[in-house]
């Protein structure tokens, strides 16, 4: 709450304090030689420290990529945890320059809120989860049901619609913090939990005492789609931020990894000659050094690295998250 | 006055127009910074969001029925409702358990008043919020599931849930009692009056409190009795996933209210002990040098005098526990600030949700501060 208070009144002061005058973000971040990037309080998988103190995640990745392309240095960033409250006032009031924090992209967001979404890292959908021993096999059987769920998240609209359309009813328990939200589910305060599907499967393997006690219920109620955003009004850095997301996916589909780009930036093949920077000026046209593709792969890898890397040991299938040339969503512009 | 800088209270003027001028060109310059900034970035402004659908849902309510449908407005008195509840319970109850704590301290007993100054040096020094999370997990951890719920009394389920309690199912007859009620009241506080007058008049005492309270509790009964004692009872059953029927208390209101109740009661006793002690010990025995024994000594003599040094730090306590409520987020309850949070979430619109909680708040500490300063200029010394 406190935290809450003090991120809105610094909007406050950054919007009233200031003179309009249109920043340009990169040259921000380049003259004080970090990303700052707003990110999960700690969603394994997403974004979570390692038992070294250092970020891990599928949303960590996206933040060290933005590094990368353009210090060249996958290194460079400063990471904000952010509760589903604070994040949007985080990055309206400039406290984060990116936010990567499996949000999802609604047309409200991306226009009243004065924000752009850069793409889609993850294609999700909300489910529910309760503990086996409720018997419980369709979510057309929660009628009357407790459920807990995080505030200012699209989870929460979604419960009330669902429940809505389907004439049933239920108690909502809504807590702030993950911790605290899922504590009031796993104590049985709630009988449901419900939320991002990829957010259920990773709260149930890393926080549950026995993952074999809860079930994810078959129903997905709501499309999802997870991605990285930034202030709405800076192109050259909203173009960066998607790029760089396209270049980790584009690297998956040109065959280009972490462990290969070196002697493939040898070859002649004219995409990857383009890519590695070895040919033309996508870096310049970003306003970028000419490797900031390379630079990508090399220090954070791939898309499907970082999925394997972050989500596979969790229990996570590709699924949507594929390719488009797998059967997937995953789909990045020509890089010409 | 003269129009002269040389004058003292014209120069006072102008410099306090200056001063005023200063203030208000800032804030203009503030105002349109904020919304020309506003425009730049494409974020929304304006209280219109107000009247769009909430499309959330609010678990507990007070008095306001809500659904998702609502409008965002709804939501928020709702939110509103849900902190006058917990705050105004919790004031009654804090200066309860803070007076009895405070009385304590000050007890001859040695265990009493040790494990009074336990309690207040142990409360006061453990964060609120620390509290909270403490009262929680103890109901939500350690009570059992709904199927599985305690049944202390007849009717009366304690779960995880909460605590369900069968509730009266309303007929006309009790309004019938409730006026009785009202009315053995009204002939109570006659009687008193007529006891204090004749008590002054003759010296008899009369045992006014006592028949008054016979009065006012039997009058009801016997239009109760009268009625057929209708007293049909809804009593909480277990349907589906919870219990449906009667009324719940929350495990989050349950786990706020003690939390800021416990919390803020050892502030009060400090305050209550520190009252008085103020009291010099002459008014003790001159009190019983007349002959009252210590109960009346402490109700006549002290505490009224005591009153006047506890009343303005214990305003400060109330508006304490009532703006310390807004810890309700961490917990789950929806209070108002819990709700304008989500509202400022959904819409974008921080600074004009913040301006609400911000109008609430001080509306609703400026009322309590109006409240206790009558309160204390009625009791305090008259100076003859
Ligand atoms: N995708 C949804 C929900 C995102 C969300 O906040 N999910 C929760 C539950 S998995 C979360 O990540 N919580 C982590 C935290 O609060 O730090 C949104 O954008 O509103």
């Amino acid at each position: 709450m406190k935290a809450f208070v003090a991120v809105t009144s610094a909007l406050a002061l950054t919007l009233a304090a200031l003179p309009a005058q249109a920043q340009s973000t990169l040259d921000a971040v380049k003259s004080k030689g970090f990303v700052q990037c707003g990110v999960n309080t700690g969603l394994a998988g997403f974004s979570q420290p390692d038992s070294k103190g250092e970020w891990q995640g599928l949303d960590v990745d996206l933040c060290r990529a933005v590094a990368a392309a353009v210090f060249g240095d996958a290194k460079k960033v400063r990471y904000t945890p952010l509760t589903a409250q604070q994040r949007f006032t985080a990055l309206q009031s400039g406290e984060i320059d990116i936010l990567a924090r499996n949000t999802t992209w609604t047309l409200s967001r991306d226009t009243s809120l004065g924000l752009n979404f850069a793409g889609v890292n993850y294609y999700d959908g909300q489910g529910f989860m309760v503990p086996k021993k409720l018997n419980v096999k369709s979510a057309k059987q929660l009628a009357g049901a407790t459920v807990c769920v995080q505030p200012g998240t699209t989870t929460e609209l979604n419960l009330a619609d669902y429940f809505r359309a389907n004439n049933m009813t239920f108690k909502p328990v809504v807590i702030e913090k993950l911790e605290e939200v899922t504590n009031a589910y796993f104590s049985g305060r709630c009988d449901v939990y419900t939320t991002d599907v990829s957010g259920l499967v990773s709260v149930r393997k890393s926080r549950a005492q026995n993952p074999a006690d809860h079930v994810i219920l078959p129903e997905v109620i709501s499309k999802e789609p997870l991605g990285p955003v930034v202030r709405h009004g800076d192109d050259k850095w909203f173009d960066i931020v998607k790029w760089s997301l396209f270049a980790m996916v584009e690297a998956e589909e040109q065959g280009l990894s972490s462990s290969n780009i070196d002697q493939m930036a040898g070859s002649n093949n004219p995409g990857v000659q383009r890519f590695v920077g070895a040919s033309g000026e996508l870096g310049k046209m970003l306003g970028l050094d000419d490797k900031w593709a390379f630079n990508v792969v090399k220090q954070v890898g791939n898309y499907g690295e970082s999925f394997d890397r972050n989500l596979k040991p969790l229990g996570f299938d590709r699924g949507i998250n594929a390719l488009w040339t797998k059967g997937g969503l995953m789909y990045a512009p020509p890089m010409r | 006055m003269h129009y002269s800088l040389r004058d003292a209270r014209f120069r006072a003027l102008v410099f306090q127009v200056v001063a005023l001028g200063a203030v208000l060109a800032a804030l203009a310059y503030l105002v349109s910074n904020t919304v020309t900034n506003l425009e730049a970035r494409k974020i929304a402004s304006g209280f219109g969001f107000l009247a769009r659908e909430a499309g959330f849902a609010i678990g507990e309510t007070t008095f306001i029925v809500y659904s998702a449908a609502d409008s965002y407005l709804r939501a928020l008195a709702v939110g509103l409702a849900n902190t006058f509840r917990v705050a105004l319970v919790g004031v009654v109850l804090a200066t309860v358990v803070g007076t009895l704590v405070g009385l304590a301290r000050l007890s001859s007993n040695w265990l009493v008043s040790r494990l009074a100054t336990l309690y207040v040096e142990v409360l006061r020094n453990v964060p609120l919020l620390v509290q909270l999370f403490f009262w929680y997990a103890i109901i939500s951890e350690n009570l059992p599931g709904p199927r599985a719920a305690l049944n202390p009394l007849p009717g009366v389920f304690l779960s995880n849930r909460g605590i369900a309690v069968p509730t009266l199912v309303i007929e006309s007859a009790h309004a019938w009692v409730l006026g009785a009620f009202g009315l053995g009241l009204l002939l109570a506080w006659r009687l008193a009056v007529w006891a204090r007058r004749r008590q002054a008049r003759t010296g008899q005492q009369f045992h006014a409190f006592w028949a008054g309270l016979a009065i006012a509790l039997g009058l009801p009964l016997a239009v109760f009795l009268g009625a057929g004692a209708p007293s049909a009872l809804e009593v909480p059953a277990l349907a589906g996933f919870n219990f449906a029927g009667g009324a719940t208390l929350t495990p989050e209101f349950a786990a706020l209210l003690a939390g800021l109740t416990i919390y803020t009661a050892s502030f009060i006793a400090e305050i209550v002990r520190a009252g008085v002690l103020a009291v010099q010990r002459g008014q003790f025995e001159a009190a019983y040098a007349l002959g009252l024994h210590r109960n009346l000594a402490m109700r006549l003599v002290v505490l009224p005098q005591a009153l006047r040094v506890i009343v303005p730090p214990l305003t400060s306590q109330y508006l304490n526990l009532t703006k310390n409520s807004s810890l309700a987020v961490a917990i789950g309850y929806p209070d108002i600030v819990s709700i304008a949070n989500t509202a400022i979430n959904q819409t974008g619109q921080a600074i004009e949700g913040i301006a609400i909680i911000m109008t609430v708040y001080l509306t609703i500490s400026l009322s309590i501060s109006a409240f206790m300063n009558w309160y204390n200029k009625r009791i305090a010394l008259v100076e003859r």
